[in-house]
């Protein structure tokens, strides 16, 4: 076949170039606008042409890729498409429904459903208590390769009674409020570790588990050896069923995390991990705001309330408030259906 | 795709609209990762200094303690939510990102989520924050020996280079949250080679025009795009000793007639389908 090419070829990409390029050029103008200040900053009739021209740019882009060779062209309707996805389809669900329904439901059904691994850190956490104030009770020098020197602030088992005594009842006017601010802080750090250390197939979070536990049970013991046992344990429990609890929670999460890691099942590894990953997110975001609950009370409640009915009370109140929000609230809203 | 296509597009993910286009995500590469990451490192800091310069100016005996509850809040709020917060927000980037121009996306394509952004940011905290805590407070102690230094190092080296190990650029937190950091570049429509008004163009015989594929056609769009005489004269000469043309010393002018040409040939191949991928496809 001889014949003659043509003297002025026009290629799809000019054809298409003079067909559209202007309705690329408004919508590329509308995404920077978006991106560099608001969508409030778009006018009424920007806003409902906004859809149209992402529609119009999505189908040259996809025309242009099965009929034009001109990949400038190709390349810059794909970032374009990007962007306008993004400012269209990214959008956040609104502030306030998130915030709804985490505390409605995404809170407690992550907790919920996570209480396996809880259970087990509550057993861990309690069973390490145990061990410990055996371990104290029968020979007080363990005390001292369980609880590190600076921790310990002369309540070892060489301390009187009236000092441990004071350590519980004694006010510290001083510093309430930063103290209680600093052992949040301190106690989400660690929560947030043990969360993300579960990574590991949960080794190190059953660690960070048992330690506060051989601890918990370490201070009881000494305690209950000058007979301040239940005094100790009024003064523990006004925030620590929170802050124990939410440190268990915690562990739990990072426990799922490492199991799945570990025993995915059915789903691949990589599945397994996000879908625990996600949930024990927002289990955290729990512990966060249990700790910072258990901080209140412990900085404020435990100064003020020198009680020790009143402090176990409030205590056990809030552990029972709890396990309402987490066990009980769910099903009811599901109707008693699993 | 063919396979030189493939190559250039590996770091692309299929990333497919409501609309059913496939937008084809480019995977931001380890070092504007990096970059996007310092630069929210030192923002951090020099928050935390400015704050507490003007904490430690305010305080005044009676406030203190309210300056030292800001503090340790601020401090707490500014480690774990710098990233989380910003994340969360429509942009979907913290600062860093946003300079560098890249965003964090979901894998699976739904609207990213609060619970996904804690959970990848989350897990930072095992990633730098505690080697490099636990090596800083050793080294205040002066007990920070070879052997913790290096451990410490490793360690973070592990998480640190960890997405440069994987195919998807996944940092550990983006694997359990399921998402990962797209590029989103910004270009300008550049203008087109062919034009509409050309009125007078070399032609071409069939036998010239037979002698590449679409790959060789981009190649060659790039070069007049790019406009650098040396690389313009070579591919003239390279092509008229192919379809053995005559110099007739105008090299951008028979080049670009040449790409139009070819462009022309190649696209009415694919209205009857036949998509020539290179040179070496018949």
């Amino acid at each position: 076949m001889n014949a003659p090419v043509l003297s002025r070829p026009m290629v799809n990409a000019t054809r298409f170039r003079a067909a559209h390029s202007a309705d690329w050029a408004r919508l590329e103008q509308l995404v920077t606008l978006m991106e560099k200040k608001s969508i409030r900053r778009l006018s009424d009739d920007d806003l409902l042409a906004l859809p149209a021209l992402y529609r119009t740019t999505l189908s040259s882009l996809s025309v242009a890729r099965d009929t034009s060779l001109d990949r400038a062209l190709i390349t810059y309707l794909e970032q374009l498409c990007t962007r306008a996805y993004f400012q269209i389809y990214g959008v956040q669900t609104p502030a306030a429904r998130q915030f709804t329904r985490f505390f409605a439901k995404a809170w407690p059904e992550a907790v919920r459903s996570l209480w396996r691994e809880t259970l087990i850190c509550i057993v861990l956490t309690f069973g390490a208590a145990i061990v410990a104030y055996m371990l104290v009770r029968t020979d007080p020098s363990w005390f001292y390769s369980i609880i590190p020197e600076g921790l310990a602030s002369g309540r070892d088992p060489s301390a009187s009674a009236e000092f441990l005594r004071s350590t519980i009842y004694d006010k510290e006017e001083d510093w309430l409020l930063p103290f209680a601010t600093f052992l949040f802080t301190h106690n989400s750090e660690v929560a947030i570790f043990s969360f993300a250390l579960g990574f590991a197939f949960a080794v190190p979070t059953v660690l960070l588990i048992l330690y506060n536990g051989l601890m918990m049970g370490a201070f009881a013991a000494v305690f209950a050896s000058k007979g301040l046992g239940l005094n100790l344990a009024a003064w523990l429990m006004i925030h620590g069923t929170t802050e124990i609890f939410a440190i268990c929670i915690a562990g739990a999460a990072g426990m799922r995390i490492g199991m799945a890691v570990a025993f995915p099942g059915r789903l691949s590894r990589m599945e397994a991990a996000v879908i625990a990953g996600r949930l024990a997110a927002t289990a955290m975001i729990g512990v966060i705001l249990m700790l910072a609950a258990a901080g209140v009370l412990e900085g404020i409640g435990r100064q003020t309330i020198l009680d020790d009915g009143l402090r176990a009370l409030i205590g056990t109140a809030m552990f029972a408030s709890w396990l309402a929000y987490f066990y009980v609230m769910p099903t009811f809203r599901r109707g008693h259906v699993r | 795709m063919s396979a030189s296509v493939a190559i250039q597009d590996r770091f692309r993910r299929a990333f497919v609209t409501p609309e059913g286009v496939d937008l084809r995500l480019e995977l931001a590469s380890g070092g504007v990762r990096a970059a996007a990451f310092l630069i929210d490192a030192f923002m951090m800091i020099v928050l935390l200094i400015v704050v507490t310069m003007v904490l430690a100016y305010m305080a005044v005996p009676g406030v203190e303690q309210v300056l030292a509850v800001l503090w340790l809040l601020g401090f707490f709020l500014l480690r774990n939510g710098w990233f989380s917060l910003f994340e969360m927000g429509s942009r979907g980037a913290t600062p860093g990102k946003r300079l560098m121009g890249l965003r964090v996306v979901a894998r699976d394509g739904a609207r990213l989520t609060g619970a996904a952004v804690v959970a990848r940011n989350a897990m930072r905290e095992i990633e730098i924050f505690l080697p490099l805590s636990f090596l800083a407070a050793r080294a205040v102690e002066g007990t920070a020996d070879t052997f913790l230094t290096i451990f410490s190092l490793l360690w973070s080296g592990i998480f640190l280079f960890f997405p440069l190990f994987n195919k998807d650029r996944l940092r550990i937190g983006d694997l359990v949250a399921g998402t990962w950091v797209v590029s989103l570049s910004k270009i300008t429509l550049s203008p087109d080679l062919v034009g509409i008004g050309a009125a007078h163009r070399r032609t071409f015989s069939d036998t010239a025009l037979s002698l590449y594929g679409i790959f060789e056609l981009q190649t060659l769009e790039e070069v007049l795009r790019l406009e650098q005489p040396e690389a313009i004269a070579t591919v003239a000469r390279t092509i008229r000793t192919k379809a053995v043309l005559p110099d007739d010393g105008d090299d951008y002018g028979f080049l670009s007639d040449y790409y139009a040409a070819l462009c022309a040939k190649l696209e009415s191949g694919l209205l009857v389908g036949r998509r020539r991928e290179t040179k070496w496809q018949a």
